[in-house]
């Protein structure tokens, strides 16, 4: 357990000596903060022609504000997340310290989770920022937390499986712009999978939209819990985890 | 200390190591001595447990680097060849994330911590960010990421090398000081250093031991007999060959290249190897004086320890040892993309 924090905050604190962290926490916090205005002048906009056309429901703000700026987020973030897992062991490798971790007295795992949980972490301070402007909806709205905690489950369960899919490529390669490229790619691709299945209803295109991360996103921003995305996500975690240990296992035999 | 039993590694296209066993005993230092591409980093690595062997055994203090590789790495101290350090930390956060990485209970960090820096002298550049250090500091902040637990022993590979003369006596003299406490194998191309700091060699090329012996032993084969180079002025060369050869204790004698002189006369070199247990040179300078010549050049090529060196890995070279030279070749490659192969 100790071997595993010990790793986690190097990285951490490698994220922040650098200055990457606080370039994607800036980049985050942009984008997002535009999508957030976006969504609430629309909102306001909408809301106003509403009441001027006399109709006494209100407009809700989960639905028109707080569940299309969790999909943007979501969206942002795997072009974000590639950013932060493309160092972890690309970086290593190159400089050599990969060495120092593989002859120290920890086991494999427990740098591979040490990387994962500093690099998820690193994640969540990214998240963080969008707190700022939900904490505004919550001052002067009342919107219903429930979606807003899931949705940000979502989120997280969303970029953890990012991040374990980045942590194994990170592991192929000693130049970060690949590992940061292959990555992006990836996850690009496991994104518009869930396309095939508009266009095609055979089997195989259900069983291809399925893996694709977004739609398994969908029912977190909507306030619900479904066990299979749950396991879904906690699956491609664990798969991504466990490529990276057999890389790293194979990169000692063949080195 | 350190045993190994028929070790071998091949990597998917070449053999690095070919079935080495050797021996390394409590409190020794061990100079691994070879050209570049002789399979020395794969040794150590193997040691270190960063590599595993393909086949026969490695045991560091008792524990076997397959079997109990935990266990072997609490007990080693490895400097590979480019120091494994994070540019971006400062010395000392660097040195606390090693002895956290390293086992050692967090209350002694800051004490071991202040030790090491204290031990390598790098106590000035504790709050300096690593990648702002020279190479000799960077160096021993290598050395001291290595000595931080206080392991039984040490794996040093090339630790001087990059240095300026200055600094790598200054890292020998760091290494001899950390003799008593440690087991050390330090892998190494420059013969001096093996001869000043280590009680034993193990010289290998292409991946095998060609000698295993003490330094000592070392020396008594190049004193046991002498060699000697005469340079000669103002003779034919055969002449001069077969007065030396008339020389009392001279073995034999081999023409060298001859040249011509600055004013015209014949210069002609020769290569004279004494008997065991002579000293041929007063002998040689008396005989070219009485003959009239003049003696230009008298100097003792005996066998230096490089000498030693080149012409035990010369020969192996010759002898057709499988793939010699692809070996040597795929090995380059290794170096290129070090620290890390893929």
């Amino acid at each position: 357990m100790r071997n595993i924090f010990t790793i986690c905050g190097k990285e951490l604190k490698s994220y922040f000596t650098s200055s990457i962290a606080y370039l994607l926490m800036a980049l985050f916090g942009l984008i997002f903060g535009f999508f957030f205005y976006s969504a609430t002048a629309y909102f306001v906009q909408a809301g106003l022609q509403q009441q001027l056309q006399g109709q006494q429901q209100p407009m809700s703000i989960n639905d028109y504000v707080i569940a299309p700026l969790l999909g943007n987020a979501s969206v942002v973030g795997l072009f974000l997340i590639p950013l932060i897992s493309m160092r972890l062991f690309a970086e290593e490798k190159r400089t050599g310290t990969i060495e120092l971790l593989m002859t120290s007295p920890i086991r494999d795992w427990e740098i591979i989770l040490g990387k994962w949980l500093g690099a998820m972490t690193m994640y969540l301070c990214i998240l963080a920022v969008s707190a700022v402007d939900v904490g505004l909806l919550f001052a002067w709205g009342q919107p219903d937390w429930r979606p807003i905690l899931t949705g940000y489950l979502g989120l997280i369960l969303q970029g953890g499986t990012v991040l374990a899919i980045g942590t194994f490529i990170s592991t192929l390669t000693k130049n970060q712009i690949i590992a940061g490229a292959a990555t992006f790619s990836v996850c690009l691709l496991l994104w518009v999978l869930s396309w095939v299945s508009s266009y095609n209803d055979a089997p195989w295109a259900a069983a291809v939209a399925y893996c694709s991360i977004l739609t398994h996103f969908e029912p977190f921003s909507k306030g619900i819990i479904d066990t299979k995305d749950v396991v879904f996500y906690l699956s491609a975690i664990f798969l991504g985890l466990f490529l990276t240990s057999q890389s790293l296992e194979s990169m000692r035999w063949r080195a | 200390m350190i045993k190994v039993e028929g070790l071998t590694k091949r990597y998917a296209r070449h053999v690095a190591v070919k079935n080495i066993s050797f021996e390394v005993d409590k409190g020794e230092i061990v100079g691994f001595l070879g050209k570049n591409g002789a399979g020395k980093t794969t040794t150590m690595r193997v040691l270190t447990c960063f590599l595993p062997p393909t086949s026969g055994k490695a045991t560091v203090a008792g524990f076997d680097v397959l079997e109990q590789s935990l266990d072997v790495r609490k007990h080693i101290g490895y400097l590979p060849e480019t120091p494994p350090l994070y540019p971006e930390m400062e010395v000392s956060t660097y040195l606390t994330f090693v002895a956290k990485l390293k086992g050692i209970a967090s209350a002694d960090i800051p004490r071991r911590v202040a030790e090491v820096c204290e031990r390598t002298a790098i106590v000035g550049v504790k709050n300096t960010i690593i990648g702002k250090l020279s190479k000799g500091y960077r160096q021993r902040v290598g050395i001291a990421q290595a000595i931080i637990h206080n392991p039984p022993v040490l794996i040093l590979d090339e630790p001087t090398s990059g240095l300026d003369p200055e600094q790598q006596r200054e890292a020998r003299q760091l290494i001899a000081s950390l003799s008593g406490d440690h087991t050390i194998i330090l892998s190494t191309h420059i013969l001096s250093e093996v001869e000043q700091s280590c009680s034993k060699v193990i010289i290998i090329n292409n991946g095998e031991i060609v000698v295993s012996d003490s330094v000592a032993n070392l020396h008594n084969r190049r004193r046991a007999s002498e060699s000697v180079l005469v340079e000669v002025s103002g003779a034919a060369a055969p002449a001069v060959k077969q007065c030396l050869e008339k020389v009392a204790g001279v073995a034999r004698v081999v023409s060298r290249d001859s040249r011509d002189g600055a004013e015209g006369e014949q210069v002609s070199a020769f290569e004279v190897h004494g008997l065991q247990n002579y000293s041929v040179r007063p002998e040689l300078a008396r005989a070219v004086v009485q003959a009239g010549w003049n003696l230009t050049e008298l100097r003792a090529v005996g066998e230096s320890l490089e000498e030693i060196f080149l012409e035990l890995t010369r020969s192996e070279e010759k002898a057709p040892v499988g793939d010699g030279k692809e070996n040597d070749g795929k090995d380059g490659k290794d170096k290129e993309e070090n620290p890390v192969t893929q």
